[in-house]
């Protein structure tokens, strides 16, 4: 049975007259958690998202981290759309990292069933129904949430019940019916009379009403501010050098801490002789914490020089002769030995392969992946009188906060997390990766005054919490005609989210089964998650299917997805807009990819070539992206980019190898990074349609390397089935086509 | 010893080992945290700043190398004045910053460029930016440029 929706707005005034507006939401299982959270959430002048002044500005306080994806901005614009207010005379302020900003609208996507758990929250989250609901509101930014939950179910209910609030301020005020007063641009006006009156004047009238629960939502043909593209709040600090980053935290008396951790996963410090850099210039002390040893002194530079002059003893965890070789190894051998549990069956595969046909098989393979942010980890603590203060750019300020309480022994209510810009995130500062606070409290905890805990680069990439290596072993059918009558698919490891592995094509019979492998190497989400590897196995298998029945790839995709009408509008238009099937320069082919991921259906139709030294050369990405309706477009559009280079850069250059336990790449150079040189043009094309709104953060990122695989077998003849493109020698070959394919 | 330089149009004494990067002492010793550490070993940039006008990655670069050197960071690049130069406005309207964090050093390296070469091809931009964004700003960056070649 779903659970009932509870929702609860809560209402308040501001000291001098103006009016608060809060909204929260919670699992009902346990009614008296519930009541409990109610309660604390019954402050009710702090548990707000929005906020207007008696000089009629209108603050939307945002409960999510700013990292590059405009949330600081579309959460604002969603929410002053359903109010009427002049976007002119909104502000911003990032929520601190305190319960009553909690992301309630969050939880309630998941709650009420509307939608899988993101795996930003794999690990975290146990079968508990209520646990969920607390996980949930941990402020978390991750899994492409922001607008799909806190936006639809938080800022735009919030706006349009403070809305309905200010009107009846009016209508009582002027002793006139609410039906004959509207609300536009921060003003109610009754046209009747030409009376009107500012929201500000207003605010603290109407934050004496209840809060409606249900208040009516605008229709998307009416939206004024939503669908146009407001320049983003946090640029202008981003092009002056003043925006501060977790990096650049400075406090009276700060010191900062070098860190050098076990390398191998799993091991330890046993022991440590720091004496040598105790005696450097600058350095206060050298201390362990336990997976690493760091030093502290008044300046990065120092400690870091200080730290190679540290003698330290490592155990191994048991993890020493792992590698590679051994993990891939054991991937395949579970993969042909191992019990497939069930993901996804329909109809009966046997018996369609039985039925006879041209039978395909192919084994696929992708290895882990770091995040790289540009920003190295860092976290800066500062521990006195049991009071301890937290500055740190994260995805989830509240399970951060509780992480650091845990570490240092107190309750979470004597901890202050000071949320700052993230540089990067990409799930690398979600849940569940948080090793560099848990150090950086264990530093705070050993010396006096604050200290920032900042990793060098190589720490950062040997100490990720990575993408998984995966492998699929695939199987199909083809009948006389060529199309598919079989799809069977084992692959290694079941990630979140748990549809990624499914297909959007009529296939009748369809055999998709997991087998869990475990490896020593940390799990972390990554953006887009289980769909950038199981997007590049279905979408390279599809198109080897396609080859084998001698049909075009894109043609042979449109004939299976023609009774889903938004997937085929969208494959239409990147195909429309590509051009495919009209002539290209020679030596340049087209190669296409689609995927749903996070509610948004992408399809991408990549141009590629190979150059003068035999490596692949992206030109162009065309992307036809079907996410509802659009809150920001060329924010949405910077996303797309950002997805496809992200992506681009693992399909190329991407993967980190393990030698005896311990990750083998250091840095830039030995885990490349795409460039201006390699960045392609990029076209995105958004297929509006009446579906909910869908994720933007990550559904660019799946599809690039299938396209760019799909692309480098028409032009090579070489399939590509595991990545990165660079371990693949492309100069030999047959061409098979120098044209369209 | 002391190292003397200028900084944004100020002088500074700098009693630091001279072996310290200039990134190091940009951030730590005095305390301008626009210019980022992002990899220590000058591969990505982004603690690119300008010395004596040339664009020059800092996290390798030992500060007692650039005694009497004019150093230009990203607080500087305004010209210390109210307004943002044509090349920050340009980042703004093309809306390129996404995280951010690699920005200052792609303006800096930007800004070295372009001083050089005023209306470069895309195959001088793509030689001469060579700074790593992993948020994938670069057809902003080249659309930005391409605003302020061709204005």
């Amino acid at each position: 049975m779903k659970p009932s929706r509870r929702q609860l707005l809560i209402g308040g005034t501001v000291l001098g007259g103006g009016m608060l507006l809060g909204y929260a939401s919670m699992g009902p299982n346990r009614p008296e958690r519930a009541q409990a959270m109610a309660a604390g959430a019954g402050e009710h002048f702090t548990t707000t998202w929005l906020k207007i002044d008696p000089d009629n500005k209108v603050t939307v306080y945002v409960p999510h981290s700013e990292m590059g994806q405009g949330v600081h901005t579309s959460m604002p614009m969603m929410a002053a759309e359903e109010m009427e207010a002049d976007w002119d005379l909104v502000q911003m302020v990032q929520a601190p990292a305190d319960n009553v900003w909690a992301n309630g609208p969050l939880g309630k996507g998941y709650i009420l069933g509307e939608t899988p758990i993101p795996s930003i929250l794999t690990g975290l989250v146990n079968a508990s129904f209520f646990k969920i609901a607390e996980i949930m509101v941990g402020q978390i930014t991750g899994g492409s949430t922001s607008v799909r939950f806190t936006g639809q179910y938080g800022m735009r209910v919030a706006g349009a019940a403070a809305k309905e609030m200010l009107i009846r301020a009016a209508a009582d005020k002027w002793n006139v019916n609410e039906n004959e007063l509207v609300a536009r641009l921060s003003y109610v006006h009754h046209e009747p009379t030409g009376r009107s009156a500012s929201f500000g004047e207003l605010a603290a009238a109407a934050a004496e009403y209840d809060p409606p629960v249900n208040p009516t939502l605008k229709e998307r043909k009416d939206f004024t501010i939503m669908g146009t593209s407001k320049p983003r709040y946090d640029i202008p600090s981003k092009v002056d050098g003043s925006a501060i980053y977790g990096a650049d935290v400075q406090r009276e008396g700060l010191q900062v801490a070098a860190i050098r951790q076990a390398p191998v996963f799993g091991g330890s410090v046993k022991s440590f002789d720091g004496s040598a850099a105790l005696a450097q210039h600058g350095v206060s002390a050298v201390v362990s914490t336990g997976d690493g040893v760091a030093v502290v002194a008044d300046n990065y530079w120092r400690a870091k020089q200080a730290l190679d002059l540290v003698e330290i003893e490592l155990d191994d965890g048991g993890n020493g002769a792992v590698s590679t070789d051994s993990i891939f190894a054991a991937f395949h051998s579970d993969l042909e030995n191992g019990d497939a549990e069930e993901d996804f069956e329909t109809g009966d595969v046997a018996a369609a392969i039985a039925a006879g046909g041209t039978t395909i098989e192919a084994q696929y393979q992708v290895p882990f992946l770091a995040h790289t942010c540009m920003e190295p980890m860092n976290c800066t603590v500062e521990i006195k009188d049991g009071k301890v203060e937290v500055w740190v750019g994260v995805q989830d300020g509240l399970t951060s906060r509780n992480v650091v309480a845990e570490v240092a022994g107190v309750d979470p209510e004597n901890v202050t997390l000071h949320p700052l810009m993230l540089g990067g995130g990409f799930g690398r500062r979600g849940p569940s990766a948080s090793n560099f606070v848990h150090q950086a409290t264990k530093i705070a905890m050993q010396v006096e005054g604050p200290v920032k805990l900042l990793w060098s680069r190589e720490e950062d990439v040997q100490h990720d919490y990575y993408r998984p290596a995966t492998a699929s072993h695939m199987v199909a059918t083809l009948d006389e005609n060529g199309q598919p009558t079989a799809w069977v698919n084992r692959y290694i490891r079941k990630d979140e989210p748990g549809e990624a592995s499914q297909i959007p094509y009529a296939i009748a019979n369809q055999s998709i089964r997991y087998v869990e492998s475990p490896v020593h190497v940390p799990y972390g989400a990554w953006r887009s998650v289980a769909h950038t590897q199981h997007t590049f196995f279905n979408e390279s298998f599809i198109d080897e299917l396609a080859h084998a029945a001698g049909k075009d790839p894109f043609d042979y995709r449109m004939a299976l997805i023609a009774d889903k009408p938004r997937h085929t509008a969208v494959l239409a238009k990147a195909g429309k807009e590509a051009g495919w099937g009209t002539p290209l320069p020679e030596g340049r082919v087209r190669g296409v990819a689609l995927q749903q991921s996070f509610d948004t259906i992408v399809a991408q139709v990549v141009e590629v070539s190979i150059d003068e030294t035999g490596s692949p050369k992206v030109h162009r990405v065309t992307c036809a992206v079907d996410c509802g309706a659009v809150v920001s477009p060329d924010g949405a559009r910077a996303q797309i980019e950002s997805g496809v280079i992200y992506g681009l850069t693992a399909a190329l250059f991407g993967e980190i190898t393990i030698e005896d336990g311990a990750v083998v790449q250091e840095n830039f150079p030995d885990y490349e990074a795409v460039r201006m040189a390699q960045s392609p043009e990029i076209d995105v094309h958004f297929v509006e349609s009446d579906a909910a709104f869908g994720g933007m953060g990550e559904p660019g990122t799946p599809c690039i390397a299938p396209a760019v695989a799909n692309a480098l077998f028409a032009l090579t003849g070489k399939r590509v089935r595991d990545l990165p493109l660079m371990n693949h020698d492309f100069t030999s070959g047959p061409r098979l086509a120098s044209a369209a394919d | 010893m002391t190292i003397s330089v200028t900084i944004n149009g100020e002088q500074k004494e700098l009693d630091v080992e001279p072996d310290m990067p200039v990134l190091w002492v940009l951030r730590d010793e005095l305390g301008l945290t626009g210019t980022k550490f992002g990899c220590g070993i000058a591969a990505c940039g982004a603690c690119t700043v300008h010395v004596n006008g040339e664009a020059m990655r800092t996290c390798t670069l030992p500060v007692g190398s650039v005694d009497g050197a004019e150093i230009t960071t990203i607080e500087g690049l305004s010209g210390n004045g109210p307004d943002l130069s044509a090349l920050q406005q340009a980042w703004i309207e093309h809306q390129v910053p996404q995280c951010g964090y690699c920005q200052s050093g792609m303006l800096m390296a930007v800004s070295g460029l372009l001083a050089e070469n005023p209306n470069p091809s895309d195959a001088e931009i793509d030689a001469a930016i060579t700074n790593i964004c992993r948020c994938g700003t670069y057809p902003r960056i080249r659309a930005a440029i391409r605003s302020l070649a061709t204005a």
